[in-house]
C-alpha cells in the first residue's frame, strides 16, 4: 500500500489530537493538563499548515498557524503561572483537591 | 521514508509525554514532539512557521515548563483519573475516528511545495488586526505572569511604599 505524504500528515494530526485528549481525560495534575493541551494544539497547528499547503494558500495557513502559536504560548505562560500560584497557596497540583475549594 | 520516521517519532514522543510519571521528563518529551512537528512542517514546505515553532514551541515553552516544574515541584499524584482509563481510551479513539472522517476529503489534495511570496505581505499588511492582537496578547501574558508570580507579601510592601 502506497502511503502518501498527505496521509502521513493527517495520521500525525489525528494521533496528536487523540493523545492530547486522552491526557486531558485521565490526568489530575495541573501541569500535565497543560502538556495535553499543548499536544492537541500542535495537531491543530499542523492541520492548519497542511490545509494551507494543499489548498494552494500556504501563506494563509502559515499566518493562521502563527496566530495559534502565539495564543498557545500565552495560554501556557498563564496556565503555568496559575499552577505555581495554586501550588503556593493550596499546596497541591491535584485537580481533585483544587476543585474542593469551590464548595 | 523520512515522513514516516518523523510520524512514528511524533506519536512516540507525544505518548511518552503523557505516560511518563515525572513531569520534568514529560516536558522534555513534549519538546521532542514540538521539534519533530516543526520538522514535519518543514518537509511539507512551511519553512517560516517551522522555524518559529522550533524556537517557540520547542525552546521557549520547554524553558517555561522546566521553570514552573522547578518552582512547583514534581509531587506524586495518585494515578486515579476522574473517569476509568478504558473509557478515556474509547473517547480518544472515537475523537480520532471522527477527525479522520472529517479529514478524509483532504487526502485527495497533494501537498504543494511551491511557496508563494505573500507570507510577509499577508502577515504584515493583510492581517494587521491579527498582528496587533498578538502584540496585545503577548503584553497581557507577560503582565499576567508577572502579577501571578509576585508574592502577596511583595505586593503589600509595594502598596505600602506607594501609599507612603
Amino acid at each position: 500500500m502506497n502511503i502518501s505524504t498527505s496521509m502521513i500528515v493527517l495520521i500525525a494530526v489525528m494521533g496528536l489530537f487523540g493523545v492530547g485528549l486522552y491526557c486531558l481525560l485521565i490526568t489530575r495534575n495541573l501541569i500535565r493538563l497543560l502538556v495535553g493541551l499543548q499536544i492537541m494544539v500542535k495537531g491543530a497547528m499542523l492541520l492548519l499548515v497542511f490545509v494551507g499547503q494543499s489548498q494552494g494558500q500556504p501563506s494563509l495557513g502559515q499566518s493562521m498557524a502563527l496566530t495559534v502559536i502565539v495564543a498557545d504560548t500565552i495560554v501556557a505562560v498563564i496556565g503555568l503561572a496559575l499552577a505555581v500560584q495554586v501550588k503556593r497557596i493550596v499546596g497541591t497540583l491535584d485537580i481533585a483537591d483544587i476543585s474542593k475549594l469551590k464548595r | 521514508m523520512w515522513h514516516f520516521i518523523i510520524l512514528v517519532g511524533i506519536l512516540f514522543c507525544s505518548y511518552q509525554a503523557v505516560r511518563d510519571k515525572r513531569l520534568l521528563v514529560s516536558a522534555i518529551w513534549l519538546a521532542g514532539t514540538s521539534a519533530l512537528v516543526s520538522i514535519m512542517m518543514y518537509l511539507i514546505g512551511a519553512y517560516q512557521i517551522a522555524v518559529i515553532e522550533l524556537s517557540v514551541g520547542a525552546g521557549l515553552v520547554t524553558v517555561l515548563f522546566v521553570f514552573a516544574i522547578n518552582i512547583a515541584g514534581d509531587e506524586p499524584i495518585p494515578n486515579l483519573s476522574f473517569i476509568p482509563k478504558w473509557l478515556a481510551r474509547i473517547f480518544a479513539v472515537m475523537a480520532i475516528l471522527l477527525i479522520g472522517w472529517q479529514l478524509l476529503p483532504l487526502l485527495d489534495f497533494p501537498i504543494n511545495l511551491n511557496q508563494d511570496e505573500g507570507f510577509q505581505q499577508l502577515v504584515w499588511e493583510n492581517r494587521k488586526a491579527d498582528l496587533y492582537l498578538q502584540v496585545v496578547m503577548i503584553f497581557a501574558g507577560v503582565i499576567s505572569m508577572l502579577r501571578l508570580l509576585t508574592d502577596e507579601y511583595q505586593i503589600r510592601i509595594l502598596h505600602k511604599e506607594v501609599q507612603e
